[in-house]
């Protein structure tokens, strides 16, 4: 019964030999390499994620490491210093700010990329357009039937992403109170909040009673786009690169990275290869709008 | 009942439909497990290849392997081992070797039954509480293997304290009239009979640590690491969560890795529960008491 | 030498006596940050609008009883399922199956009691809820229902495995006396081994109902987390959003110390006390019966 007092002994030792040992691997390759941390908007996480693989390639030497989370999160870990850049799908809000200049920072704004906010239906979905008047009421809950927008007599499901998305607090503001600060229009009750984008296109590849939004990038060719207008007499415009850059499209926003002060060094490299003509290729990949310069 | 009644042929009747239909219910409860089983097999075994065991995920995670995810629910599970296998095995000795039955002892199985009831999501929240912000782990390997090991305490604890007093009272009599003390009879005749039960006990707790998710959520789980944790106090990438980010959080995931992933966590978890299980009846089987 | 075997030995002792009275000392603290985070809630938010039909934390409204009714009715929709088949089944393997098959099922649960909830979640929304939109002519399939198909299936083997003991502890005798007696296989079960096992298996089923309530990553896949209101049994059919979910999915974008941040805390104080009641009220039926069984024996 020997083996009984050492099991645990063995296992403790293994854990921390297991440690240590990444430990020194990370020693070295620290003294020659530099570590950006990388934090913020789920909108992002996967942009993000393809520019640090890409970046990576190119400068073996530079650590990226891309964490979600959503942009709060990481603007408060930018406030708090525990990242060097935050992603965000809002702009920074000024009690934000204010909270990094009381901890002796001050965010500086980069808009990395534009994304449009598609609206999206079953592809069996007669429905082509809507005016953003029609998705408001549609979503507030006073249009409960595809009839009533000239589609099937079906029930409508409305589908959101989850409150704390800055992809949901978007369309709130511009879609379902159309960009009005003292319109109380809110979700209808019923709205299913979806956890992720990848809800929202499963039930809408397979339900068609379903309306959703999302970012162009989570769009497949498994679902409709909606063509929409701003009000009822003007054109019906389906969201592209184009029709984003010259402002034709109405749902669109920048999306940003935040620094805390001027970057410099590793981060003010990356952050100019994010904005050169290497990267934003890469943004259009993955279905944003890349930024003009 | 060699003049079979027409009542008894009803009452057999009745039997009858009543033990089929408590088949089909069996049968109902069962036959699910092993559709999910073979469901996930089928379809997650073409994934597996050695890059996906061994890569890291390329792509936005879209391609490339999962193994910094493996790694970290192997260490999560490693160090939820490590703070809950003594505390467990040293509160179900005292339970069973130790404990008066009085009030105090009574409050403690009470506290057991309800810490093994209190929600994952629960655990979650007293985690980000405790570890998390109060001792200031941050996110941590360290905030998640303490969160996930006080939840698995009640599995290790219950199930180790019942191997405890299958063992028969003679053998602690005959040790401890030989001279020994009462830990040396417990260390040396208790603990060793007891072994098999304890070592089920103990992978099945881990079991569940490996496989939750809510604990996680707020202690340890990151989206995407590019690079395995260094330190216990760093983040890491987990099996049930990175199943829960590629099947909800990723645009375009191919079903393929999905099921890939699934597969990978019911193997890491269901080979616990057949290691578990196998000592178990071994164990039965050639018990000599 | 003597001296330092007396030395290990008491500082051993003085380890297992800690760590036995560890589970409430865990309890305690777990209990302790809940309220600490949680509490700071009664002061922020008027109790009024705390316990109001609107949930909607950005602009405000926190109205946590849409989470409660759909925590409720998820957790109602799998007792219905979980309790008969998990009694059933627990009968079935106790009393019925022959060995071998015994041998064969009892695993075959423990297997399901083993499987992560994020994989019954993930097929939960790839296949059960498309199937149930079709099957039922749902305007959607996240609903209640789906949550409640999951959560029976997760709670199953708890219920399983607590009353196949409570029947397995039912004295042989019990049942010999009523076989002798002329009853069939089937009254003795029905007549003499349930009752008899009544109180465990009373206490399966507050288990299983603990186990169903406490469950969030599958729920919050396949619910479609639509802070809804359930007005009736009816609400099976539509979406709901349970209060574990609400958790698991605020918590991660929430600001620390926040209005927000303190009422998800409290939300896990309501659940921490659900489950609190439930486990306590299942451990005093055990207690109890031990009493009578001890009055019976002495």
């Amino acid at each position: 019964m020997k083996y009984l007092r050492i099991l645990p002994f063995i296992i403790f030792l293994f854990f921390l030999a297991g440690c240590s040992n990444q430990d020194g691997t990370a020693d070295t390759s620290s003294a020659s390499a530099d570590t950006i941390e990388n934090k913020g908007s789920d909108t992002i996480v996967n942009l993000a994620l393809a520019w640090a693989e890409e970046y990576q390639h190119v400068h073996p030497d530079i650590r990226i490491s891309v964490t979600g989370g959503g942009s709060g999160t990481g603007i408060a870990a930018l406030i708090n210093g525990t990242v060097d850049i935050a992603n965000a799908s809002r702009q920074i809000k000024t009690e934000e700010i204010e909270a990094a200049q009381a901890n002796g920072g001050d965010p500086i704004e980069f808009v990395i990329a534009r994304d449009a906010i598609a609206v999206i239906v079953h592809l069996e979905n007669p429905v082509n357009e809507l005016t953003l008047q029609q998705i408001s009421d549609i979503y507030s809950g006073k249009i409960d039937n595809w009839l009533e927008v000239g589609g099937e007599d079906r029930p409508i499901v409305r589908l959101s992403r989850e409150t704390n998305s800055g992809t949901h607090v978007y369309f709130l503001e511009e879609v379902l109170r159309l960009g009005a600060k003292d319109n109380p229009t809110l979700f209808s009750q019923n709205t299913l909040l979806l956890p992720s984008s990848e809800g929202i296109s499963v039930e809408i590849r397979q339900n068609p009673n379903a309306i959703g939004y999302d970012g162009l990038g989570y769009v497949t060719d498994e679902m409709k786009v909606i063509a929409v207008a701003r009000e009822a007499d003007t054109e019906y415009i389906l969201p592209s690169a184009e029709t984003v850059n010259n402002g034709q499209y109405p749902i669109a926003r920048d999306l940003y990275m935040y620094t805390n002060g001027e970057p410099t060094g590793a981060v003010e490299a990356y952050l100019d290869w994010i904005l050169s003509a290497a990267a934003q290729p890469i943004v259009t990949e993955l279905g944003f709008v890349p930024v003009l310069h | 009942m060699i003049k079979a009644t027409s009542t008894s042929t009803t009452r057999y009747t009745t039997q009858r439909i009543g033990f089929g239909l408590l088949t089909a219910m069996t049968l109902f409860t069962v036959l699910p497990i092993l559709a999910v089983v073979i469901y996930i097999l089928v379809l997650g075994t073409p994934a597996i290849n050695g890059e996906f065991i061994s890569g890291f995920p390329r792509e936005g995670m879209r391609a490339g392997g999962i193994w910094p995810a493996i790694v970290g629910t192997f260490y999560l599970t490693l160090g939820t081992a490590i703070f809950a296998v003594p505390l467990g095995i040293g509160a179900a000795i005292y339970l069973s070797e130790y404990a008066p039955e009085n009030r105090w002892t009574r409050l403690i199985r009470i506290a057991i039954i309800n810490l093994a009831g209190i929600p994952s999501v629960v655990y979650g929240l007293f985690g980000l509480g405790l570890f998390v912000l109060f001792l200031q782990f941050g996110t941590s390997i360290l905030a998640g293997s303490l969160t996930l090991s006080i939840m698995t305490l009640p599995v290790i604890i219950s199930t180790t304290e019942e191997a405890l007093r299958a063992v028969p009272q003679a053998f602690r009599t005959v040790s401890i009239s030989l001279g020994a003390t009462k830990w040396q009879t417990i260390r040396r005749i208790v603990l060793p009979q007891a072994l098999p039960g304890t070592l089920t006990g103990v992978i099945l707790g881990l079991e569940r640590a490996a496989g939750e998710t809510a604990p996680i959520l707020f202690t340890v789980a990151a989206f995407f690491l590019p690079r395995l944790p260094a330190s216990p106090l760093d983040a890491t990438m987990a099996l049930p969560y990175h199943l829960f980010v590629i099947s909800t959080q990723v645009p375009g995931m191919p079903v393929k890795i999905q099921y890939g992933t699934a597969l990978v966590l019911l193997a890491f978890v269901l080979g616990m529960n057949f290691i578990a299980t196998t000592i178990r009846s071994r164990a039965r089987a050639r018990r000599q008491w | 030498m003597d001296n330092s075997l007396n030395w290990r030995e008491k500082i051993i002792t003085r380890f297992i006596k800690v760590s036995g009275y560890s589970a409430i000392i865990f309890v305690g603290l777990i209990f302790y940050f809940l309220l600490r985070e949680g509490l700071p809630t009664l002061g922020e938010v008027q109790f009024n609008s705390l316990f109001a039909t609107r949930w909607y934390p950005i602009e405000d409204y926190f109205g946590i009883l849409p989470l409660i009714g759909g925590s409720l009715i998820v957790t109602i929709g799998a007792t219905l399922i979980a309790v008969p088949f998990g009694v059933g089944a627990a009968i079935y393997i106790s009393e019925i199956a022959p060995r071998w098959m015994r041998e064969i099922l009892k695993p075959l649960v423990e297997v399901l009691g083993g499987l992560p909830s994020v994989v019954l979640g993930f097929l939960g929304i790839l296949i059960l809820s498309p199937y149930l939109r079709v099957f039922l002519d749902l305007p959607t399939g996240l609903t209640a229902l789906a949550g409640s198909l999951l959560l029976g299936g997760i709670a199953i083997p708890t219920v399983v495995s607590v009353a196949e003991d409570a029947l397995d502890a039912v004295p042989k005798s019990y049942r010999d006396a009523a076989l002798a007696l002329g009853a069939t296989e089937w009254q003795t079960i029905w007549r003499v081994t349930l009752p008899a096992a009544r109180s465990g298996v009373l206490t399966a089923v507050m288990l299983g109902i603990g186990r169903a309530i406490g469950e969030t990553m599958t729920v919050m896949m396949v619910t479609g987390n639509a802070p809804v209101m359930p007005g009736g049994l009816g609400a099976l059919f539509e979406p709901a959003r349970t209060m574990t979910a609400t958790i698991a999915a605020e918590m991660g974008e929430v600001a620390n110390g926040s209005v927000h941040y303190h009422v998800l805390f409290f939300i896990g104080i309501v659940l921490f006390l659900i489950s609190l009641i439930v486990n306590v009220t299942a451990s005093a039926v055990v207690f109890r019966q031990h009493k009578r069984q001890e009055r019976i024996l002495s």
